[in-house]
C-alpha cells in the first residue's frame, strides 16, 4: 500500500513539475533557473503552510477572523502572480484555544499535510504545547499570533518567532503611561492564569515600570482561566478587586474575558479605569460581543468607552493611511463577509510579513533559508508602526507601541506619540523618531 | 486443548494479532498514521475499561475523562520533577494513583445507583479539571505540564519515527491490556459482574459480595483509564486540563455504546470511530465551500448525525450490528448450500 502512494505522489510532483519547466520555457521567464520542489510542502507551483487557530470556543470572538483575514491576502497575492510563481495555500484548523488539540492538529498539520511552515499559529498557552515539537522537527514556525516573550529564545528555538509586540515591552509601556497618569490611584491586574505565560509576561512589564514609582497596587492579581467555566467566575474576581478599592484594572485577556470583565463592573456600579493590553481590546470586537448578546444578554457597545489600550498597526479608521485603504480594499474583494476590526488588519498585516519572508528566502526556498531570511532581514519597511526587531538573536517582531484610548463613539484616538522598548528590566523607553512606512505599489512586497 | 483453555486461545490469538500490528506500524503506515493508530489504542485501553464498569457490571460512569486525567497528571508530575525518569515507571505509577482514586470512588459509587451514580461521576468529570488552575504551581495552571515524547532506542536507527515507537508502546499496552481483561470477564469474577448487573438480590442469594465486586471493578476500570492517561501524556507531550473536560467523558461512554455496549471488541470499534470520525469529516467539510461560521461547526454536526444514525441502526452497537450480519450471512451461505445439494439427491437413487 505504501509504495503505492509514494510512487503516485512522485509521479504527480514530476508530473507537475515537467509542467512548469514547460511552462517558463514557454514563457522565455527571466529566473536563471527553474522552480524545483525545494522542501516539504514546496512544489514548483505551490506553498502550503499551516496554522492552528481557535475557530470555535472561548477564544473564538474577534480571533477567529485572523486567519481568513491572513488567507485573504495571500488569495490577493495569488491572484497577482503569486510568489515567484508559485501560489500559497494555507491551511488553518480549529483547536478550540485548547492546547490538547493544539498538540494533535499541529502533528495533522506536520504529518499529514506536509506543511513548509507553520504560520500565525495562535495563543500562548496553545503554542506552548507544539513549539518543542516543531523546533524538533525543524519546521520553520513564523510569526506566533502571541506576544509571548518564549518565542524569542533563539537556542532553544530556533526555528521560531514572534510578530507583534511581546507583552513585556506592551506592558512597560502601559506602566509607563499609569504611572504618568494615574499616579494617585490604586493600581489592580486582571489577567489570564496564573501560570500562564500570557497574563505573567504582561505583569512583568507593567510591574517593571510601576516598582520604584511608589505606587498603590494591589499585591494579588485577579487570574482568569480562559474556558466556559472559568467565565462563570470573572464576576466574582471583579467584585474581589472592587473590594480591594481598585481604581486603575491593568487587564491582559482575551476579548471575550475583557468584554466580560468590564460588564462584570459596570453591572457591579463599578467604575474603575480599564488599561488593556492590545489583544483584548480591538473596539469593534468587544463591541460585537456586548451587543450580539454572547454575555446572555444584549448590552450597550459604550461601556468600553474610555479604556486605554495600544497599537502598534495603524488605526481603523485613519483611511488617509495608505495600509488601511490597501488592506480594506482586499479584505473587500476577496473576504466580504469578514468585518472591518483589528483582527483583520492584524491577520492581513502578518500575512504581508510572511510574502515578504517568503520572497527574500530565495526563489527555491528551504526551511533553512527562509528562517535564514528572517534573521537577517532588516526590513524597515512592514506595516507596523515601528521596523521588526529580527536578527540572529533576536526573534521579536515589532520592538513598541503607541498609547490609545476608546472614544465615545467606539473608535480608537492615539494618545502621545510611538514609543520603542526592549523586554529587559529597566531598559529605557523612547520616543520613535522613524518615518512611517508605505506600502509598495501593488501592496505586494518587492524583493 | 486450544478449545478448552481460554487463556491458551487468547494467548495464540492476541500473539498473532501482535504480529499483524507490527508489521502494520512497521511496513504499511505513514507516521500520522501511526499517531492516529496511537490514539485509537489509548482510547480503546479506556473504553475497555469502561466496557467493563457499565457493559459488563452495569455501573455507568460519566467521569471517565477524570479518570484518565489523573493518570495523565501522575505521569506528567513526575516527569516535570524527574525528567528521566523510564516511561514503564511512569505506566505502573499512573496505574497505581488511579486505581486508589477508582477504589476511592467505588466505595462511594457502590452505594449509589443508576442516574445517582451518574451525577456523582458527572460531578467528577466537571470538578477535576478546575484543580490545575487552583494549584498551579503542581499543574501548571491551565497552560499545563509540557513533557518530552518518548525516544526511540538508539538501535532501532537514527531515522526511525518517533511516532512508530509511539503506536508500539500504546498498542502493546492495549494488546496486554485487552488480554487481560478478555480473560478476566471470561473468569468466575467476570461471572460474578454479570451476575451483579443482571440480578443484584440474586446474586447476594448467591452468596456474593454485591459491594466488593462493584469496587473491584470500579478499580479495574479505574485502572484501565490510567493507564490510557498516561500514555495520552506521552502522546500530547504535555498535560493540560483542557484534553480532559467532560466531552472526554461523554465521548468514551458513546464509544462503548455504538461499539457495542458489553463487548470488548465493540470498545475498540467506537474508539476507531471516535478517532476517525472527525480525521474523515475535516477531509469533507475543507473539500466543500462554505461560510467559515458554518464550516468550523460542521464536523460536530455530521459527528451528532453519525452517532443518532448508528444508534438507529444498530441499537446493539456496531459490534453488535457486525455479529448479526455475519449471522445472517451465514445463514443465507448455509440455505443456499443446502438448495445446492438438493439437485444431487434425485441423482443417488439413478446410480
Amino acid at each position: 500500500m505504501r509504495p503505492e502512494i509514494s510512487r503516485s505522489r512522485t509521479w504527480t510532483v514530476a508530473a507537475v513539475s515537467g509542467a512548469a519547466v514547460l511552462l517558463t520555457a514557454a514563457c522565455g521567464s527571466s529566473s536563471p533557473t527553474a522552480n524545483t520542489a525545494s522542501a516539504p510542502g514546496v512544489t514548483a507551483t505551490t506553498v502550503t503552510i499551516g496554522s492552528t487557530q481557535p475557530l470555535t470556543g472561548p477564544a473564538a470572538p474577534g480571533y477567529s477572523e485572523i486567519a481568513p483575514a491572513a488567507n485573504a491576502y495571500f488569495k490577493y497575492v495569488n491572484a497577482h502572480g503569486g510568489v515567484n510563481g508559485r501560489k500559497i495555500t494555507y491551511t488553518y484548523l480549529d483547536d478550540q484555544y485548547n492546547p490538547t488539540s493544539t498538540a494533535t492538529q499541529t502533528r495533522k498539520l506536520v504529518l499529514q499535510d506536509q506543511i513548509f511552515a507553520m504560520f500565525q499559529a495562535l495563543g500562548t498557552p496553545t503554542h506552548l504545547s507544539v513549539v518543542s515539537y516543531l523546533n524538533s522537527e525543524h519546521v520553520p514556525d513564523l510569526f506566533v499570533a502571541s506576544g509571548c516573550n518564549c518565542w524569542n529564545s533563539t537556542s532553544q528555538y530556533p526555528n521560531t518567532f514572534g510578530w507583534q509586540p511581546n507583552y513585556t515591552i506592551e506592558g512597560k509601556i502601559l506602566g509607563q503611561y499609569i504611572v504618568q497618569n494615574f499616579a494617585s490611584k490604586k493600581v489592580g491586574f486582571f489577567l489570564q492564569g496564573p501560570n500562564d505565560e500570557f497574563g505573567a509576561d504582561g505583569l512583568m512589564g507593567v510591574m517593571d515600570s510601576l516598582q520604584g514609582k511608589g505606587l498603590n497596587v494591589d499585591s494579588t492579581p485577579a487570574y482568569y482561566t480562559p474556558t466556559a467555566a472559568g467565565a462563570m467566575a470573572v464576576g466574582a474576581a471583579i467584585a474581589g478587586l472592587q473590594a480591594q478599592g481598585v481604581q486603575v484594572i491593568v487587564s491582559f485577556s482575551v476579548p471575550l474575558f475583557t468584554a466580560i470583565a468590564e460588564a462584570s463592573a459596570a453591572g457591579l456600579n463599578y467604575h474603575p479605569q480599564f488599561v488593556v493590553s492590545n489583544v483584548g481590546s480591538d473596539p469593534p470586537t468587544l463591541s460585537a460581543i456586548l451587543t450580539g448578546g454572547a454575555l446572555g444578554h444584549k448590552l450597550p457597545a459604550g461601556l468600553i468607552a474610555g479604556t486605554i489600550s495600544d497599537t502598534y498597526l495603524p488605526l481603523l479608521t485613519d483611511a488617509s493611511n495608505p495600509w488601511v485603504s490597501l488592506f480594506q480594499g482586499i479584505k473587500a474583494t476577496y473576504a466580504p463577509s469578514l468585518p472591518w476590526d483589528g483582527n483583520v488588519e492584524y491577520g492581513m498585516a502578518e500575512a504581508y510579513t510572511f510574502v515578504q519572508a517568503l520572497k527574500a528566502a530565495g526563489q527555491n526556498p528551504t526551511r533553512a533559508s527562509i528562517v535564514a531570511a528572517v534573521q537577517s532581514s532588516h526590513w524597515n519597511d512592514g506595516p507596523g508602526l515601528t521596523p521588526y526587531a529580527y536578527s540572529s538573536s533576536d526573534h521579536n517582531g515589532f520592538t513598541g507601541v503607541q498609547m490609545v484610548t476608546v472614544d465615545a463613539t467606539g473608535n480608537l484616538t492615539t494618545l502621545g506619540p510611538v514609543q520603542t522598548t526592549d523586554d529587559t528590566s529597566g531598559g529605557a523607553i523612547v520616543t520613535y523618531s522613524g518615518a512611517a512606512s508605505t506600502p509598495p505599489t501593488g501592496g505586494i512586497p518587492s524583493d | 486443548m486450544f478449545r478448552r483453555s481460554t487463556l491458551a486461545r487468547h494467548g495464540l490469538f492476541f500473539l498473532g494479532l501482535a504480529i499483524l500490528l507490527l508489521l502494520l506500524t512497521s511496513f504499511v503506515f505513514d507516521p500520522y498514521t501511526n499517531y492516529n493508530v496511537s490514539e485509537v489504542a489509548i482510547y480503546a485501553i479506556s473504553a475497555a475499561g469502561l466496557t467493563v464498569l457499565t457493559g459488563i457490571n452495569g455501573q455507568v460512569s460519566l467521569g471517565h475523562g477524570a479518570l484518565m486525567m489523573i493518570g495523565a497528571y501522575t505521569t506528567s508530575v513526575l516527569l516535570t520533577w524527574h525528567a528521566d525518569l523510564p516511561l514503564i515507571l511512569m505506566l505502573v505509577a499512573s496505574i497505581a494513583t488511579t486505581g486508589v482514586a477508582g477504589a476511592i470512588v467505588g466505595i462511594a459509587g457502590a452505594r449509589l445507583r443508576g442516574p445517582y451514580l451518574a451525577g456523582a461521576t458527572l460531578a467528577l468529570a466537571v470538578a477535576l479539571p478546575q484543580v490545575p488552575s487552583h494549584f498551579a504551581s503542581v499543574f501548571g495552571g491551565n497552560q499545563g505540564l509540557s513533557i518530552s515524547p518518548p525516544l526511540p532506542p538508539a538501535f532501532l536507527g537514527a531515522n526511525f519515527a518517533p511516532e512508530e515507537w509511539l503506536a508500539w508502546i500504546a498498542l502493546a499496552a492495549a494488546l496486554i491490556t485487552f488480554f487481560v481483561l478478555a480473560n478476566l470477564v471470561r473468569s468466575a469474577t467476570g461471572r460474578r459482574f454479570r451476575m451483579v448487573r443482571d440480578n443484584e438480590v440474586a446474586a447476594r442469594l448467591s452468596g456474593i459480595d454485591v459491594a466488593r465486586t462493584q469496587v473491584l471493578a470500579f478499580v479495574v476500570s479505574a485502572a484501565c483509564a490510567g493507564l490510557a492517561g498516561s500514555l495520552f501524556a506521552y502522546w500530547v507531550s504535555g498535560t493540560s486540563p483542557g484534553g480532559f473536560t467532560l466531552n472526554l467523558s461523554l465521548s468514551l461512554l458513546t464509544a462503548i455504546v455504538i461499539g457495542g455496549l458489553g463487548s470488548l471488541s465493540g470498545a475498540v470499534l467506537g474508539s476507531f470511530i471516535l478517532v476517525y470520525l472527525p480525521v474523515w469529516t475535516g477531509g469533507l467539510t475543507s473539500s466543500v465551500n462554505l461560510s467559515s461560521n458554518v464550516a468550523n461547526n460542521v464536523p460536530l454536526a455530521i459527528y451528532g448525525v453519525v452517532l443518532i444514525v448508528a444508534i438507529l441502526v444498530f441499537p446493539r452497537g456496531v459490534a453488535g450490528g457486525v455479529a448479526s450480519i455475519v449471522r445472517g450471512a451465514t445463514r443465507t451461505l448455509r440455505s443456499s448450500r443446502a438448495t445446492g445439494a438438493l439437485p444431487a439427491a434425485p441423482e443417488a437413487p439413478s446410480q
